[in-house]
C-alpha cells in the first residue's frame, strides 16, 4: 500500500476510501479488473489511464450507478473513521457518504445564479420563504477558507469555464464533501487557470479533503498530485508517488509499451499555400465569429491556432472546411483568390479536412467504413460510372486505407459506427490524407484519444509536413501545439494575434495570450512581475 | 426505473422479423373489436382471407388497392430516407391526377405507347412542383415541411373541387363534379381480361425496383442516404444537402403524383374528389411498416391492401364496420413503431441507472 505518500507528515494520515479487489465485468470485457485504491484524508490521487482502461467504470461503481461484480467500497466513517462498506448501486448513499463529483461537462442550470445552483436540491421543496442566510454563511466561509472565489450572485451563463467549475466544486464541498472526484477537470481551462485549481485543491487537501483527479494529461499530474494510479485494460498497473514518477515511465505503464515520441525536424517552409487577409464573419455570436484576421500557411510549415475553446475556432475552421464564407476579406489559395466557398469544391483541390466533432461531422454512423472513407470522393470519375458507384473500386481503396492506417473494424462493410473515436479518426486520416492534400486542416485533431492513437495523429501530420503540404492545427493541448507547430498564432474572442515562431515562445506567455493578453503588454507584466502569477 | 439501452447492431432476425410479428400481432388484436362488435371471431377471419385471396377477383381487387399504396409509400420513403417529411402525398397525388386529366382527355390525342408515358411524366412533373414551395420554404427559411406539406393536401383537395366545378367539369355529367374521361389511348390496361387490376401495378413494381437501385448504387442514392443518416457529417464531406433535399422532394412528390396517374387512368377514368380515400396518408403507414425500404414498400402495401379489401368483404357480409380495416392498418402501424423501438433499444428493468 501506500501510506507512505501522504501530503501532510504530522498527523498520521487517516484511510477516507478503502476500494478493495473491485471487479466489474461487461459481457466478455472486464472493466474494472480486482483495482485496489486506497485514498487518506488530505491526499490527492491521480488516476491516470487511456480511455478505456477503467476509470469511468470505477468511479461509477464508487458513485453506485454501477454495482461491482466483486469486491467493496468502504468508507470512514465522518466521527469515528471507522471503514463501513458503502452500499452498493446507491448514488444516495454515496452522497451521504460525502462522495462528491465534478463532471467534465458541467452539470449547471445555465440561468439560475451560482447560488441557486448550489442549493438547489438541498431545500426542501415546499418553503414558505428563501432563506439563504444560513447557505450564504456557509459558502463565505468555504470559499474565504480555500480560494474558490467566484460571485454567487451571478447567473451562471455569465461565468467563465474557471468560474462555473469553481461552482460545481462549491457545491460538492457545500453538501459536505470529504472526497472531491474531479473527471478531467483542466480540459477546458487555460494553464493559468488550471494552475490556480491545483493552488486551490492543494488548499483544501490541507484541511483534510482528499481528491480523485481522473486525468490523461501527464504533466498536470505531476504538478498537483501527492500519488498517482495507473489503469490500464481494467487493471491497476502502477501506483506510485509523485515524486517518485517521471513521464516517461508513466506513459510507458499507461500505453503498455513504448510511446513513440514525435519529433518535429527543421525544414525550411516552402510557398505560400492559403493566406487570409483581413477575414471578418460576424454571426453575432463570439464562438463563431472573426475580426479582421490575416493568417498565412506555407508549405512544410505547421502553424498552429492556440486558444480557450469557443473564441472562434469554430468559424476559422468552417472558413477553411470552405463550410462557410466571409463577411468581408479575401481566402487564396496558392496565390488565387477564393471565390466560391464550397466544401466539396475546397476538399477536391487537395483540401484535407480534420473535423472538430469526429462523431457528428466525421462520419455517417448507419454507412459502411468503405462509403465513408469514400464520402468526398464519390463523384469523381474514379469512384462511379454514370453515376452507378463502383463499389469494387471503393472497397479496394478502404481495403488499403485499413491496412495503411491500422483502422480496427470487423472489415470494410461492417457499419462506422462500431468503430472506437481513435478508429474513426485514422478513419478520417485515411479518408483525407491518401489524396496528398497540398493543406490539411487539423482541428483537436487528438482530443479524447488515448496516447497511442494521439501519437499516431501526430506522426501523420508531421510526415504530410515532411511531404510538403501545410498544416493548420487549431488545438487547446499547449503539449501538442508546442511539440508540432512551427508557427503558432493565439485566438482570443475572434481575434488572432500574429504569428510566433514556435522557439520564441514559452507555455506562460501563451497562456496568457489565450487569456486575452497582448504579447507586448504581457512582456511588460512579466517582467514587472518578475515571474510567475 | 426502466432503462433503455441503444442496440449497437440489431440482428437480422430482429430487423426483418419484427415488423412481421408486429403485423401478425396486430391482427391478432383485433380480433377484441370483433367480439366487442358481436361478430364470430374465427369465421370474421376466414372471411377476411378469403376476400383478399379467395379468388382471382378478389386477388385482383386487392392488387387494383395495392398499386397506389405502393407508389404513395415509395413516395414517403424515399422522402423519409433523407428526413425530409413530406407529408402531402395526398395532395400530390391529386395534382398528378389532374395533371394527367389535363392532357389525358382529348386536348392531345396519339397512340397509347405516346399518350401513356405522356400523362405519367405530367403526372409525376405535377406531383413534383408540390413540393417546390415547401422545399424553398424549408431550406431558405427554416419553415417545417411537414406543416406546409400537410395543409398543401387541403389547398390542393379545394383547387380540385373548384376545377371540377369549372374548368375541367365534365359537360356529360349530369351535374356531377367529374371531369371529363380520360380518353381510350390514355387508359392504362387491364392485365387480366374482365379484371380491374391493370399496368400501373407493373409500374409501380418497376418504380419500387428502380428506386431500390437507385438509393443503394448509385452517386444520387448515396448522398441521399448520407444526407439522411447525418446531415452535418454529409455536408463537412462536400454533399449539397440542399439540391439533395431538393432531388428528394422531385423523387418524392414525382411518385406522389405517379400513383393519381395510375388510379385516374388506370381504376377510375375520371377524375372526382373521392378519387383517393386517403392513399397518401396511408403511403406513409406502408413506408414505414417497410422501414423505409423500397422493396420493403411492395409487401406492406401488399399487405395493407389485403387488410383493406379483406375487411371490406368481411364487413359486407356479416354486417361490421368495415373501419375494422382501418383500425387493423392503425394497430399495425403502431405495433411496428414499439417494435421498432424495440428493434433499437433494449429495455432494462431495475434501479440501475445509466453511466453518467
Amino acid at each position: 500500500m501506500s501510506s507512505a505518500a501522504t501530503p501532510s507528515t504530522e498527523t498520521s494520515p487517516q484511510l477516507l476510501l478503502k476500494l478493495a479487489a473491485i471487479t466489474k465485468r461487461f459481457g466478455p470485457l472486464i472493466a474494472n479488473d480486482a483495482i485496489d485504491l486506497d485514498v487518506h484524508r488530505g491526499e490527492i490521487v491521480a488516476l491516470l489511464g487511456e480511455n478505456g482502461a477503467g476509470k469511468t467504470t470505477l468511479m461509477n461503481i464508487l458513485f453506485g450507478h454501477y454495482v461491482a461484480d466483486e469486491g467493496a467500497v468502504m468508507v470512514a466513517g465522518a466521527d469515528d473513521n471507522i471503514l463501513a462498506t458503502l452500499e452498493p448501486g446507491a448514488p444516495q448513499a454515496a452522497l451521504d457518504a460525502g462522495i462528491g463529483m465534478v463532471h467534465q461537462h458541467f452539470t449547471l442550470a445555465e440561468n439560475l445564479t451560482g447560488l441557486d445552483n448550489i442549493v438547489l436540491g438541498t431545500e426542501p421543496i415546499f418553503r414558505l420563504r428563501r432563506d439563504r442566510t444560513k447557505a450564504r454563511a456557509k459558502l463565505d466561509h468555504l470559499m474565504s477558507g480555500s480560494g474558490l472565489n467566484v460571485d454567487l450572485n451571478q447567473p451562471v451563463h455569465k461565468l467563465t469555464v474557471g468560474e462555473k467549475q469553481r461552482v460545481e466544486i462549491l457545491k460538492a464541498l457545500y453538501r459536505d464533501a470529504r472526497l472531491l472526484v474531479l473527471d478531467e477537470p483542466t480540459a477546458v481551462l487555460t494553464p493559468q487557470e488550471a494552475d490556480s485549481l491545483f493552488a486551490i485543491l492543494r488548499k483544501l487537501a490541507a484541511t483534510g479533503l482528499a481528491v480523485i483527479i481522473i486525468a490523461h494529461k501527464l504533466a498536470e499530474v505531476l504538478a498537483v498530485s501527492h500519488r498517482i494510479a495507473i489503469l490500464r485494460g481494467g487493471k491497476k498497473v502502477g501506483e506510485m508517488t509523485t515524486d517518485q514518477a517521471d513521464r516517461r515511465s508513466i506513459a510507458e505503464l499507461m500505453v503498455g509499451r513504448d510511446v513513440p515520441i514525435s519529433k518535429r525536424r527543421e525544414r525550411t517552409p516552402g510557398a505560400e499555400v492559403i493566406s487570409l487577409h483581413n477575414i471578418t464573419i460576424d454571426r453575432g455570436d463570439a464562438r463563431r465569429s472573426l475580426h479582421n484576421v490575416s493568417l498565412l500557411a506555407r508549405e512544410g510549415e505547421i502553424l498552429g491556432i492556440a486558444g480557450v475553446s469557443g473564441n472562434g475556432q469554430a468559424a476559422l475552421a468552417q472558413l477553411i472546411a470552405g463550410l462557410d464564407r466571409p463577411d468581408s476579406g479575401t481566402v487564396e489559395i496558392f496565390g488565387e483568390p477564393v471565390t466560391k466557398f464550397d466544401a466539396h469544391q475546397f476538399a477536391q483541390n487537395g483540401i484535407a479536412r480534420i473535423p472538430e466533432d469526429r462523431h457528428h461531422d466525421g462520419m455517417i454512423g448507419s454507412m459502411t467504413v468503405a462509403e465513408n472513407i469514400a464520402i468526398e470522393d464519390v463523384r469523381s470519375r474514379d469512384y462511379q460510372k454514370f453515376g452507378f458507384l463502383d463499389f469494387d473500386a471503393i472497397r479496394k481503396r478502404a481495403e488499403h486505407a485499413i491496412a495503411d492506417y491500422d483502422v480496427r473494424c470487423p472489415g470494410p462493410d461492417a457499419p462506422a459506427r462500431l468503430l472506437s473515436g481513435g478508429n474513426i479518426q485514422k478513419l478520417i486520416l485515411a479518408r483525407v490524407l491518401e489524396k496528398s492534400p497540398k493543406l490539411i486542416l487539423a482541428n483537436q485533431p487528438s482530443r479524447g484519444l488515448d496516447v497511442g492513437a494521439q501519437s499516431e495523429v501526430h506522426r501523420r501530420l508531421l510526415e504530410a509536413r515532411e511531404g510538403g503540404a501545410a498544416v493548420i492545427l487549431i488545438s487547446e493541448d499547449l503539449d501538442e501545439l508546442l511539440t508540432l507547430s512551427d508557427q503558432i498564432a493565439v485566438i482570443h474572442a475572434g481575434h488572432v494575434s500574429p504569428v510566433i515562431a514556435a522557439g520564441d515562445i514559452d507555455r506562460s506567455e501563451l497562456g496568457l495570450m489565450m487569456a486575452g493578453q497582448k504579447k507586448n503588454e504581457h512582456n511588460a507584466d512579466t517582467r514587472a512581475a518578475g515571474g510567475p502569477a | 426505473m426502466i432503462r433503455f439501452e441503444p442496440r449497437t447492431n440489431p440482428s437480422a432476425f430482429l430487423v426483418y422479423g419484427v415488423p412481421v410479428m408486429a403485423a401478425a400481432f396486430a391482427i391478432i388484436l383485433a380480433a377484441i373489436p370483433l367480439s366487442l362488435a358481436g361478430a364470430p371471431i374465427l369465421p370474421a377471419y376466414g372471411l377476411m382471407i378469403s376476400g383478399a385471396f379467395g379468388s382471382l377477383f378478389s386477388i385482383s381487387e386487392m392488387l387494383t388497392r395495392a398499386t397506389p399504396l405502393i407508389l404513395t409509400g415509395l413516395a414517403a420513403a424515399i422522402a423519409f430516407r433523407a428526413k425530409l417529411w413530406n407529408i402531402g402525398a395526398e395532395g400530390q397525388l391529386y395534382m398528378g391526377a389532374m395533371a394527367a386529366v389535363a392532357v389525358g382527355s382529348g386536348v392531345i390525342d396519339a397512340p397509347s405507347y405516346i399518350m401513356i408515358p405522356v400523362i405519367m411524366l405530367a403526372g409525376a412533373a405535377a406531383g413534383a412542383m408540390m413540393l417546390i414551395g415547401p422545399i424553398i420554404m424549408k431550406t431558405r427559411l427554416g419553415v417545417d415541411e411537414v406543416v406546409t406539406t400537410l395543409l398543401l393536401n387541403f389547398i390542393v383537395l379545394l383547387f380540385v373541387q373548384m376545377m371540377l366545378e369549372g374548368a375541367l367539369k365534365d359537360p356529360m355529367s349530369m351535374g356531377w363534379p367529374q371531369s371529363e374521361p380520360i380518353i381510350d389511348s390514355a387508359i392504362l390496361p387491364p392485365l387480366l381480361e374482365r379484371m380491374r387490376v391493370h399496368l400501373g401495378l407493373i409500374i409501380a413494381l418497376i418504380s419500387a425496383f428502380a428506386l431500390a437501385i437507385f438509393v443503394k448504387r448509385t452517386v444520387w442514392g448515396f448522398e441521399i442516404r448520407a444526407v439522411g443518416e447525418n446531415a452535418a457529417a454529409a455536408k463537412f464531406s462536400g454533399i449539397s444537402v440542399t439540391k439533395t433535399m431538393v432531388l428528394v422532394a422531385m423523387l418524392s412528390g414525382g411518385l406522389a403524383g405517379l400513383a393519381g396517374v395510375s388510379e385516374v387512368a388506370g381504376t377510375r377514368g375520371y377524375l372526382a374528389t373521392d378519387l383517393s380515400p386517403g392513399y397518401g396518408y396511408a403511403g406513409i403507414v406502408v413506408a414505414m411498416l417497410a422501414r423505409l425500404s423500397p422493396i420493403g414498400v411492395i409487401i406492406s402495401a401488399l399487405f395493407v391492401a389485403s387488410v383493406f379489401v379483406g375487411a371490406d368483404s368481411m364487413s359486407r357480409a356479416i354486417g361490421v364496420s368495415n373501419y375494422l380495416a382501418d383500425l387493423i392498418v392503425a394497430m399495425s402501424l403502431l405495433c411496428v413503431l414499439i417494435g421498432g423501438f424495440l428493434t433499437r433499444f433494449k429495455i432494462h428493468f431495475g434501479r440501475q441507472k445509466s453511466a453518467g
